[in-house]
Parts: C-alpha cells; sequence; structure tokens
C-alpha cells in the first residue's frame, strides 16, 4: 500500500499542494483528476520521487521516503514503473533496446534472458515484431504501448501513468485503459494514472481522487462518482452536455 | 549574483557526475558510443580545418618576410610555432565547442524536455553520471589524440601550400621546423587541451541538463552553451600560458 499523509508542496512560496492524504490499494487503478493547475502532475511527481515534499510522508508498504537513504531510495525506485504522457522513450534506441535498458542496467542476466524477456513484455502489450523499430517510426499509440511494456519489465509494484490517454484517438485510448487495468489486476501491482480523460475514469477509475488547488476535494469510486452531489466534481466531471446526460440517465435508472 | 549562482549550481553538477557508475558494462557502451559521437566524428571537420590554416600561415608568414635577412627557414618555424602553441589546440577547442558543444547541449536538452531524463530518475539511475561522465572521459582521452592530429595535419598544409607554390623550398621548411624545437611546448598544449576538453563536455551539458521549457529553450540553451564554452576556454587559454608558460 502506499500512504500520503498531510503532504505539501509549494514552489517559490506557491503552494501547490496542500495537506493531502490518502492512500493506494493494491490491484486497483487509482485515478487523479483535477484541471489543469490543480496539482495533479506535482502529487505524481513527488510520489515518484521526482519532486521532493516539503512536508509529509509517503510510505511505500511501511518505507517512509524521508527515512530513505540514497541507495534505499534508488532500490524502491526500481520498483516503480512509470509511464510519461509522452512516453519518453530514447530516440537513440530501439524498441528493444529501450525496453531492455531496465534489465541491462539492474539485473546480470544475459542478453538471451532479457531479449526473452523484452519479447514477453511485448507481447503482453501487443507489440510483437516492432523490436527493431525507433520510436520515431512508432505511432502515438505504439509508443504508450511500448512506455508501458518498459515501465512493467522489471515487474514493478508500483505502477504510475501521467496521462497515458493524451493525444490518442479513443479507440487506443479505451486499449491502452485495458491493458493498464488487466496488468494492475494481473500483476496485483498499485497502479496511479493522473488523467483529464474522463471515458478512462469512468471505465477503468476504481479509486478517483478528485484534486482542487491542491486540496483533495473528493475521493471515491467510478461508481460513486454519478451520485456524488459535490459542486466541483459535478462542474468539472460533467462539463459536456454528453457526460450530463450520461449521469441523468443513470441515476434515473438507479433510483 | 546570478552568474555565481549558475558557477554554484555547476560544481554540484560535478558531485554528481564523479560518482561510481552503476553498471559498468553499460558505462563502457556509453563511454564507446560517446567517443564515437564526440571524438571520431570530428576528425574530419578538424583534418580539414587544421590543414588549410597550416597552409595559410605558412603563406602568409612567407609572403610577409620578403625581407632577404630574414631566413626563409622561419616560415616553418613560424608555422610549426603557431600551430602547436595556440591554433592547434586552442582554436580548435573553441571549433570543437561549437560543433560538439552544440550537440551535448541539444542532446541533453531535449532529452530533459522531452522527461527522457526524468524517466531515467525513476529507474533509480543517476541521470547525471550516466549521462556526462561518459562525454568527460571520452573528451579528455581522445582529444588530445586529435589535436595532436592537428599539430601533424597543420604543419604537414604549410609544406604543401609552400612548395607546391615554391614561396619556400622543403629543407628550409623541414629545418624551421626542428629548430629551437622544445617538447615542453607539446606538453603544454596538451595540457590545455585536456583542459578545454573538460569545459567542452561540462558546461553544454550544464545548459542542457537545466533547460526548463520547449524546442526554443533548448535551442537557446545550445547557443548559451557554445558562448559560454568559448568564452571559459579564451580565459583559461590566458591563465594557463601564465601559469605554464611565463
Amino acid at each position: 500500500m502506499i500512504e500520503v499523509v498531510d503532504l505539501y508542496k509549494e514552489f517559490k512560496g506557491i503552494p501547490v499542494l496542500k495537506g493531502i492524504t490518502t492512500t493506494f490499494e493494491k490491484g486497483v487503478t487509482n485515478m487523479i483528476i483535477g484541471q489543469s493547475g490543480s496539482g495533479k502532475t506535482v502529487f505524481l511527481k513527488c510520489l515518484v520521487g521526482l519532486h521532493i515534499p516539503d512536508s509529509g510522508i509517503i510510505s511505500f508498504d511501511g518505507r517512509k521516503h524521508t527515512e530513505l537513504g540514497i541507495k534505499e531510495h534508488r532500490l524502491l525506485r526500481q520498483e516503480i514503473g512509470m509511464v510519461f504522457q509522452g512516453g519518453a522513450l530514447y530516440d537513440s534506441l530501439t524498441v528493444e533496446e529501450n525496453i531492455m535498458f531496465p534489465l541491462k542496467m539492474f539485473t546480470d542476466q544475459s542478453f538471451e534472458e532479457n531479449l526473452d524477456r523484452v519479447n514477453f513484455v511485448l507481447k503482453r502489450v501487443n507489440l510483437e515484431n516492432a523490436n527493431k523499430k525507433f520510436p520515431a517510426e512508432l505511432s502515438g499509440g505504439m509508443q504508450k504501448r511500448v512506455s508501458i511494456a518498459r515501465a512493467i519489465v522489471m515487474n514493478p509494484k508500483y505502477l504510475f501513468c501521467d496521462e497515458p490517454n493524451s493525444g490518442l484517438d479513443p479507440n487506443t485510448a479505451t486499449v491502452i485503459d485495458n491493458l493498464i487495468k488487466e496488468i494492475t489486476e494481473e500483476y496485483q501491482i498499485i497502479t496511479v494514472i493522473n488523467s483529464h480523460d474522463m471515458n478512462s475514469v469512468m471505465e477503468i477509475g476504481e479509486k478517483i481522487i478528485f484534486l482542487k488547488d491542491g486540496v483533495k476535494e473528493w475521493q471515491g469510486s467510478n461508481k460513486e462518482i454519478f451520485k456524488t452531489e459535490n459542486e466541483a466534481v459535478v462542474n468539472f466531471v460533467y462539463s459536456s452536455n454528453l457526460f450530463r446526460k450520461v449521469r441523468e440517465v443513470y441515476l434515473k435508472e438507479t433510483k | 549574483m546570478n552568474y555565481l549562482k549558475h558557477v554554484g549550481k555547476y560544481f554540484i553538477m560535478l558531485r554528481q557526475v564523479f560518482r561510481k557508475p552503476q553498471k559498468w558494462s553499460v558505462f563502457q557502451e556509453m563511454l564507446f558510443r560517446e567517443i564515437e559521437d564526440l571524438g571520431l566524428k570530428s576528425l574530419g571537420i578538424i583534418a580539414f580545418i587544421s590543414f588549410f590554416v597550416g597552409g595559410v600561415i605558412a603563406i602568409q608568414t612567407a609572403l610577409n618576410v620578403d625581407n632577404p635577412f630574414i631566413p626563409k627557414y622561419l616560415i616553418g618555424f613560424a608555422t610549426k610555432q603557431s600551430m602547436i602553441l595556440e591554433f592547434a589546440p586552442t582554436f580548435m577547442s573553441v571549433i570543437l565547442a561549437g560543433k560538439v558543444g552544440s550537440y551535448i547541449s541539444s542532446s541533453i536538452g531535449t532529452m530533459r524536455v522531452t522527461e527522457q531524463i526524468d524517466a531515467l530518475e525513476v529507474m533509480g539511475i543517476n541521470s547525471l553520471n550516466y549521462l556526462v561522465l561518459p562525454k568527460i572521459i571520452a573528451t579528455v582521452f581522445f582529444y588530445p589524440l586529435l589535436i595532436s592530429l592537428a599539430m601533424f595535419l597543420g604543419i604537414l598544409g604549410g609544406y604543401f601550400a609552400g612548395t607546391l607554390t615554391d614561396l619556400f623550398n622543403s629543407e628550409d621548411y623541414i629545418y624551421g621546423l626542428r629548430l629551437d624545437f622544445d617538447p615542453y611546448y607539446i606538453q603544454y598544449a596538451l595540457i590545455k587541451t585536456v583542459v578545454f576538453a573538460f569545459v567542452i563536455a561540462t558546461i553544454p551539458a550544464y545548459h542542457g541538463y537545466y533547460v526548463k521549457g520547449g524546442s526554443l529553450e533548448v535551442g537557446r540553451a545550445s547557443t548559451q552553451a557554445v558562448v559560454w564554452t568559448s568564452v571559459v576556454i579564451i580565459l583559461l587559454n590566458y591563465f594557463l600560458t601564465q601559469m605554464l608558460l611565463a
């Protein structure tokens, strides 16, 4: 379990996160939603260690980030997989080399063993036969899948995804959503997704945290989000006519 | 004050760079890649420029020493001294600062703005050590070879320029090359080269690593990197000459 207690972060005196407390459970797709500038990305970056919080505790299965030394921090990070918004694949490396990179860096396995593992994860994300392609030769959706493959190649305990659907067409976005959900359940990973995409939220958001101005405004599941009366959540999630109508129908049917 | 802040940040960066590589086999692979990118790929331009500049130095010296009381062998002597003491180590380094410096800055800067450096950090990799240390080792060990080649080709260029145009004969030129030759001058040039190589690898890396924004900022960082690397090389050239020759 990842436990976050009273997390604060500010930049040049401007508070961005104001005392966030929450937990993220194993095997569940946790989603962080909120308007641009609400602190989602900063929160995610604090979780993965790219930003150091000013105060508060982040605990990974009992290991508090503040109490870890540099080496222990590095070891913890090897248990983390991250899918970046733009993929963050290494341009000069092929798909195979990109995915093999963490294996080469952190294991003593032979090239053949590494290649087997790479082929296994590529198959898992439905990207067989893309081994020798360079990131520039792939579509946005394929790049995201390679990024997911790289994130899970080390069998991480924690998977973080920063807007995995941004810039993708609806079909590909659904494929990516389902893939993340399947992987989370199959490997019992703690998955935290930062998203703007309301489709994803409704489809795979088993636990949703809504941030507003750096504060946790609301928390619940994708079922509960239909019934919530929280004005900020309703205004954000149901800002489009389509979603408002879907909500009305859902509420009528469940009365 | 802002300059001091950058100087401090640069030295803090160096502390992170000089750590033990996390995996020697990966480091070795990176090192060979950097030797190719930063060294071997510069061979052509260095050879071309030094050969022709050596030729120009010889021709200009020959045209300016038309006094019969000045011996012709001084042309070879002047070409040798210019190439070894100044042109090869300093001006080749300034040229490398432009070519290699902009490459280092823009490649690391692009990695920064496309979150590739964040991806390294999230994996638990010391990104500065992984990206910058192989560049430093590659330049510090390879550039002395490159600069030695530049010295040789510059002197050879002078020889061909003079003998092919009958401005001087080969005996005079070779006598001038041998005249008052002090091996310490080579040592001095190579010491300068090693220091400049370090500067060429680290200042552009600093500019690229700490870039914020998008492609426009990467371009700006690249320009800044070339300017500052050249300025530092010229300043260090002065101080090193004072320390080693004066």
